[in-house]
């Protein structure tokens, strides 16, 4: 099993852990953290393709992963604004279930 | 004259445009208005000198700064981006111009609309133009988060539920999209579109990238059953913002979709796949419907009918393969553009009821004759064309979908289609049939013209697309992957 695979398949692992973490837990800020799991493993598996080839790596899914992480920092910045607002206006750290919605 | 104009990349305005807008209006709210309404005009100029371009000169691509791919980013100006940039500038000319009378000097909510929505403007924008996979999803992140935040705008308990839920599904969307990237880039070395259509195998790991990324977008897009987070967050929006978020965001995430399936994987999608998607399309055609059917406020009857139209553009899928294609392209891209303008046009018909009456409960509105009957009526004008009726351009767009599947043979969709139709007629003369019951309800005022010229002037627009649908039909064409007649007669 060659390097750039093992860092793959850890990449998604780390993201089927972070989706089930997403799904499983009602706590927005560990919802929050889930997603974040799961943008690490996205990234890991991009810096995993860019060191597929002998030699120098591949710069171009770099570029990617420092965008993706931009945008993961911008999500994460209004996700948890968003949860610091529900908490002040509602008391609550979770999304309202479904009866309460009626 | 006519050379500036076929040469000129004018869909590049339609970006920066609303992007200095953006910025501008961030910094002085007091003008924001005003480079709202500016922007508005000069995007439906640029959007019309783009079409004039590609109705004579035919599709072009434009490198940024002239750096190549893949360091640079490729913008494609083509059929299919073209009807998008349509409905983008008809919608948001519409919606810019509703919301300078819907949101007041005095109100906080204004400071932040116009710098959230001319930034969501250059973002779709981007995105219809994009021509690669990670550009795309650049765009596509920029969009949500735009449209999370316009969601969350009036800062009520309900808006903020929704925004958070809309926020947690669009993270899981992308970045389930993101992973199919990468497992493409690191077989193909490319994100490029046009690159990757030429070098893809239909192997496995193309399927499970396609497959990652199809599940990424049908949450994005909302398909059913993944559309629980689409009612709340557009129904607990102002206004001007469910009309956006119906009439335009729901669409950015579906034209990947068609790119990805049609351009990218021809040949890696079974026709399995492509009929899974068409059934969860019935799906959300005829759960949508009834949804709406029961609701008992007018905004959630309105955004369970956006769930229900969404499964409509979900049949090009499985009618696009074989000598129907062309039809079925052609229908699903009119749908698109009429829908955004109905769609859009219910929505702010339903802020002027709510700003009229306080409130927007079916049951409170009986007897809405009067005042509320003449905000019905154009409610009723919108309905014409999300139900399909002739001459709208949702009647055209209907007939080649219908068309398509009798071509194709394939019955099942036909019937979803003529039931889904008759759900919508319920659904809409569900609110209609308020304006015909008796009470004694004290007199509303006049709403002010701004809040009940605009979302009149898109449904008319709506209706009058269906008797000049020729046009955009040819332009939906120009650079499309697929080919072929449009078929306007039943033929089995």
């Amino acid at each position: 099993m060659s390097v750039p695979l093992i860092y793959t398949a850890a990449g998604i692992f780390l993201f089927l852990l972070g989706t089930y973490g997403l799904v499983a837990y009602a706590h927005l800020l560990r919802k929050i953290l889930a997603a974040n799991i799961m943008g690490s493993g996205v990234f890991m598996a991009f810096i995993a393709v860019a060191g597929r080839t002998p030699g120098a790596p591949d710069p171009v899914p770099h570029a990617m992963v420092l965008t993706g992480i931009v945008v993961t920092v911008a999500f994460t910045s209004v996700a948890l604004a968003l949860a610091v607002r529900i908490a002040r206006t509602s008391s609550r750290v979770h999304l309202s279930g479904r009866d309460e919605e009626q | 004259m006519d050379a500036v104009l076929l040469t000129h990349p004018w869909s590049v305005w339609t970006i920066i445009v609303p992007l200095a807008a953006a910025v501008l209006a961030f910094l002085v709210p007091r003008r924001a208005p005003l480079a709202g309404i500016i922007t508005a005009l000069s995007v439906a100029l640029f959007v019309a000198a783009t079409a004039y371009r590609i109705f004579l000169a035919g599709p072009h691509t434009q490198m940024l700064g002239g750096w190549q791919a893949p360091l640079g980013i490729t913008l494609r100006a083509d059929g299919p981006a073209l009807i998008m940039l349509l409905t983008s500038g008809l919608v948001g000319l519409t919606v810019s111009l509703y919301a300078t009378g819907y949101f007041t000097a005095a109100d906080r909510q204004q400071r932040y609309f116009w710098p959230l929505w001319l930034l969501l403007w250059a973002a779709c924008n981007a995105l219809f133009l994009s021509g690669d996979l990670f550009n795309l999803y650049v765009t596509l992140e920029l969009v949500t988060l735009s449209s999370i935040a316009l969601a969350a705008l009036n800062g009520s308990p309900a808006a903020l539920d929704g925004a958070m839920r809309y926020l947690l599904a669009g993270l899981l969307g992308s970045l389930s999209y993101l992973l199919g990237v990468a497992l493409i880039y690191g077989a193909y070395g490319t994100v490029d579109l046009t690159l990757l259509g030429q070098t893809v195998r239909a192997d496995g790991l193309s399927r499970a990238a396609l497959a990652l990324m199809t599940a990424g977008l049908l949450l994005k897009t909302a398909l059913f059953p993944l559309h629980f987070w689409l009612p709340p967050a557009h129904a607990s929006a102002p206004p001007p913002v469910s009309a956006l978020l119906s009439g335009l965001v729901v669409k950015a995430p579906l034209l990947i979709l068609f790119r990805l399936w049609f351009e990218v994987f021809p040949d890696t999608a079974t026709a399995g796949m492509a009929h899974l998607l068409g059934i969860l399309g019935c799906g959300a055609i005829i759960w949508g419907s009834l949804m709406a059917l029961r609701q008992q406020r007018l905004k959630l009857l309105v955004a369970y009918s956006t769930v229900a139209q969404i499964g409509y553009f979900f049949l090009l899928f499985p009618l696009a393969r074989g000598e129907a294609a062309a039809t079925a392209w052609v229908g699903v891209f009119l749908l698109v553009l009429a829908h955004g303008c109905s769609k859009a046009s219910m929505f702010l018909v339903c802020g002027t009821i709510t700003r009229l009456a306080g409130h927007d409960r079916l049951a409170g509105l009986a007897g809405a004759g009067g005042t509320l009957g003449a905000r019905l009526l154009v409610f009723a004008l919108a309905a014409v064309t999300l139900v399909g009726m002739p001459p709208s351009s949702g009647f055209i767009a209907k007939w080649l979908l219908i068309n398509a599947a009798i071509v194709a043979g394939q019955w099942w969709y036909l019937a979803t289609i003529a039931l889904g139709t008759l759900l919508a007629s319920g659904y809409v003369l569900r609110v209609l049939s308020l304006a015909f019951t008796e009470s004694q309800s004290p007199p509303l005022p006049v709403a002010p013209r701004i809040l009940r010229w605009p979302p009149l002037a898109l449904s008319v627009v709506a209706v009058l697309l269906g008797l000049a649908a020729f046009h955009p039909a040819v332009l939906t064409l120009a650079g499309a992957p697929v080919s072929g007649i449009i078929l306007l007669e039943m033929v089995p």
